[in-house]
């Protein structure tokens, strides 16, 4: 104790040539790396745009009224020019229609009152969802009536035709709804539910492996077996079939379909990391000042596997991404009234022959610059953080 | 080696048996009672109890188990319950549909991969190299949907090379006509990721002292790649390629339902599509079963490429 303060009193002295040097931890080592990556800090730098969007996308300052017609059916892009067929209003371009949401709200035309009117014997269609139920009729629009009167959900909001526009930035959809705006929500959807999948999927991957490597014998057969049982029916195929059984629809189930059985893969990295640092001296030390398991596990072993739980996370991340929009193409994601890459690509599909191809292009730009910065950022980060692998995977 | 091969199969039983119990688990306790699921919101309580009896669902779920276990090894899993078609049929004529396509695939996705793999990984780190790597980056990220749309509707609608969709009788035609195109696409989407992971396997090796020895002795370059390093690069090769090949099998249901080949992917989205459960079960156990074979092959031809590896 006394060296210290030894140094500390001959640095009042005035000698301040003190070699304070904190050796770089593996962090700090491992982002001045990553600094010194061009490739890396420019994916990095793309990703963080597409958060920083999404952020806003969800707190609504951007693409809140993506709902709203603006344009004419399938307006074209500004660029291309105004579609003669369509049949121009004499109205201003304004792109958006400057009417707040709220008196959207009273203002919604609705294309089946008069049909739920009829059902309801002549009654005047006051809120679906409260009117009372009449011989058992159970009315099966009633929940998207209420959402469309709430003015939330997916569905298209109606403008009157003289306020809508012509063209758009980037062109309209079947319904003319802005397809940037459009993007914009679809990739909160798309990166929402593969980040919140790959969450969950490292989290059960790292759990049992940490426990399958940390305790070994019977417990690590035992989840051995459980991994070679997910990892001997193929990954699709799992998906499919927990789609097949979970009946609904929703952001919550795809989210489960897919954090539930994509945690193989992390299993067996991590399981292999506490194999080998479960012997260390360090470990051996907190067991002799009496650290219980989990605090050896998950204080002691975890900080220092915790680059490899990052890696495995960020793989999962773009893999989900892709998952979600097939999933989501196939009608077996998210549900009708939210729009994901993958819902943009299927209206897209049809449209490309119509010869509208402004959609298709956004979505996929969309998806690739992010899939592609990604991966990218992922094999920078992994470098980054281990530079012994350096080259090693190609994943 | 029979002895070997008799123990790997020995100790697939416990997997297998894995992959029993959690089918059984997702179809008979988390998709509910399949009666509901068979006969809608409508029909009356003596129409769904009969359909229980005849499914044995009013069984206990041991003995559901046990039926299921039965239907697996005779393979008789009873009809679908949309199409009343036997499943065996069912998976029987759709297998050579989906062959049709992914053979050919799986056979020149290797031969170009490989062959593009040696070509990058002999100029590595060069402009070439480069960008093909970062052109298979782009290419790896963009969605297959987005391939299938796009090729289908330059290559088939527009210019009319082949047929949209569709499937015959006849194998030639098949193969030569309705599966071109399906091939065509398989291939973009597939070769860009093999052919990273190939060049990886290469690069490992190209930096051994054996390829220093065989160029110190006078061999040329295409025999060093073509069979020095190939053979040493040829285990994580053949691993790679025999674990996907069940997976695809499953993976190119997209390919099969944009162009209404008659395969096991399409299959497997119909039947999901009309909660179909019986022949979504049968399919997932079979696969699995196929995964496992699949790894053994591959073991067994790690022997027939490099006689160093013991088969313990």
């Amino acid at each position: 104790m006394a060296t210290p303060s030894a140094t500390l009193v001959r640095a009042a002295d005035g000698t301040r040539e003190i070699p304070h040097t904190v050796s770089p931890g593996l962090w700090t080592l491992a982002w001045r790396r990553l600094r010194a990556d061009r490739v890396g800090m420019v994916s990095l730098a793309i990703v963080a745009a597409f958060l920083v969007l999404i952020l806003l996308s969800v707190t609504g300052l951007i693409a809140r009224d993506w709902a709203k017609e603006v344009g004419v059916n399938y307006a074209p892009p500004s660029f291309v020019g105004a579609d003669i067929e369509a049949g121009t209003p004499a109205g201003p371009a304004e792109p958006e229609a400057p009417v707040p949401a709220s008196e959207y709200k009273s203002s919604i035309v609705d294309p089946l009152a008069d049909v739920i009117a009829e059902l309801k014997g002549g009654k005047p269609a006051a809120a679906p969802g409260a009117a009372p139920v009449e011989a058992g009729s159970v009315d099966p629009l009633a929940d998207v009536m209420a959402d469309i009167r709430a003015g939330k959900g997916g569905k298209a909001v109606p403008v009157p035709v003289e306020a809508r526009s012509a063209t758009l930035p980037f062109g309209g959809d079947k319904w003319g709804r802005d397809v940037v705006a459009k993007t914009i929500k679809g990739s909160e959807t798309s990166i929402f539910v593969g980040i919140a999948s790959a969450l969950l999927a490292t989290a059960l991957g790292t759990l049992f492996g940490a426990i399958a490597g940390y305790y070994g014998r019977w417990v690590d057969d035992a989840f051995n077996w459980f991994y070679s049982v997910f990892n001997s029916i193929p990954y699709l195929l799992l998906i499919l079939a927990v789609a097949a059984v979970l009946q609904q629809k929703g952001m919550l189930t795809i989210i489960l379909i897919l954090g539930l059985t994509g945690w193989t893969g992390v299993f067996r990295q991590i399981r292999a990391e506490y194999l080998k640092h479960k012997s260390r001296e360090y470990v051996q030390a907190a067991d002799a000042i009496g650290a219980s398991n989990a605090r050896r596990m998950f204080i002691h072993i975890f900080p220092n596997i915790s680059h490899v739980v990052l890696v495995q996370l960020s793989i999962l991340t773009v893999g989900f991404i892709k998952a979600e929009v097939i999933l989501s193409f196939l009608g077996f994601g998210v549900p009708v009234d939210v729009v994901s890459w993958g819902s943009m690509l299927n209206e897209a599909q049809n449209e490309l022959i119509l010869g509208k191809w402004w959609q298709l292009v956004a979505a996929t730009v969309a998806m690739a610059t992010l899939v592609t910065a990604f991966s990218l950022f992922t094999d920078a980060l992994r470098d980054a953080l281990d530079p012994k692998l350096k080259g090693l995977k190609g994943h | 080696m029979t002895a070997y091969i008799i123990r790997r199969l020995w100790q697939m039983i416990p997997t297998l048996l894995g992959v029993v119990i959690l089918v059984f688990f997702l179809f008979n306790w988390v998709g509910g009672d399949p009666a509901y699921v068979l006969a809608g919101k409508i029909s009356n309580q003596e129409q769904i109890d009969n359909i229980r009896r005849q499914l044995g669902v009013d069984q206990p779920y041991w003995v559901q188990l046990w039926i299921f276990v039965k239907q697996i090894v005779t393979g008789d899993f009873g009809a679908s319950w949309s199409t009343n078609e036997r499943i065996a049929s069912i998976i029987l004529t759709r297998l050579p549909p989906s062959l049709t396509v992914l053979v050919p695939l799986t056979v020149l996705d290797a031969l170009i991969a490989i062959a593009l793999a040696l070509a990058v990984a002999y100029v590595r780190g060069s402009l070439t190299d480069r960008m093909v790597m970062i052109v298979c980056t782009v290419g790896l990220s963009i969605s297959i949907l987005v391939y299938i749309i796009v090729f289908q509707y330059v290559f088939a609608y527009k210019l009319g090379w082949f047929p949209v969709q569709g499937w015959g009788d006849s194998f030639g035609e098949n193969l030569f006509r309705y599966a071109s195109l399906p091939i065509l696409i398989g291939l973009a989407v597939s070769i860009a990721p093999s052919l990273r992971l190939y060049r990886t396997f290469i690069l490992d090796e190209i930096n051994q002292d054996y390829v220093r020895t065989a160029r110190a002795k006078g061999l040329s370059e295409n025999r060093i790649m073509w069979v020095h390093v190939l053979r040493n690069a040829s285990i994580p090769i053949i691993t790679y390629i025999m674990a996907s090949l069940p997976g695809l099998l499953i993976g190119a249901f997209l390919i099969e339902r944009f162009f209404s080949i008659p395969g096991i992917g399409r299959e497997v989205i119909l039947a999901v599509e009309r909660s179909d459960f019986p022949v979504i079960k049968a399919i997932t156990v079979y696969v699995a079963v196929a995964t496992m074979v699949f790894n053994l092959l591959a073991d067994l031809m790690y022997k027939a490429v490099d006689p160093r590896v013991q088969l313990r």
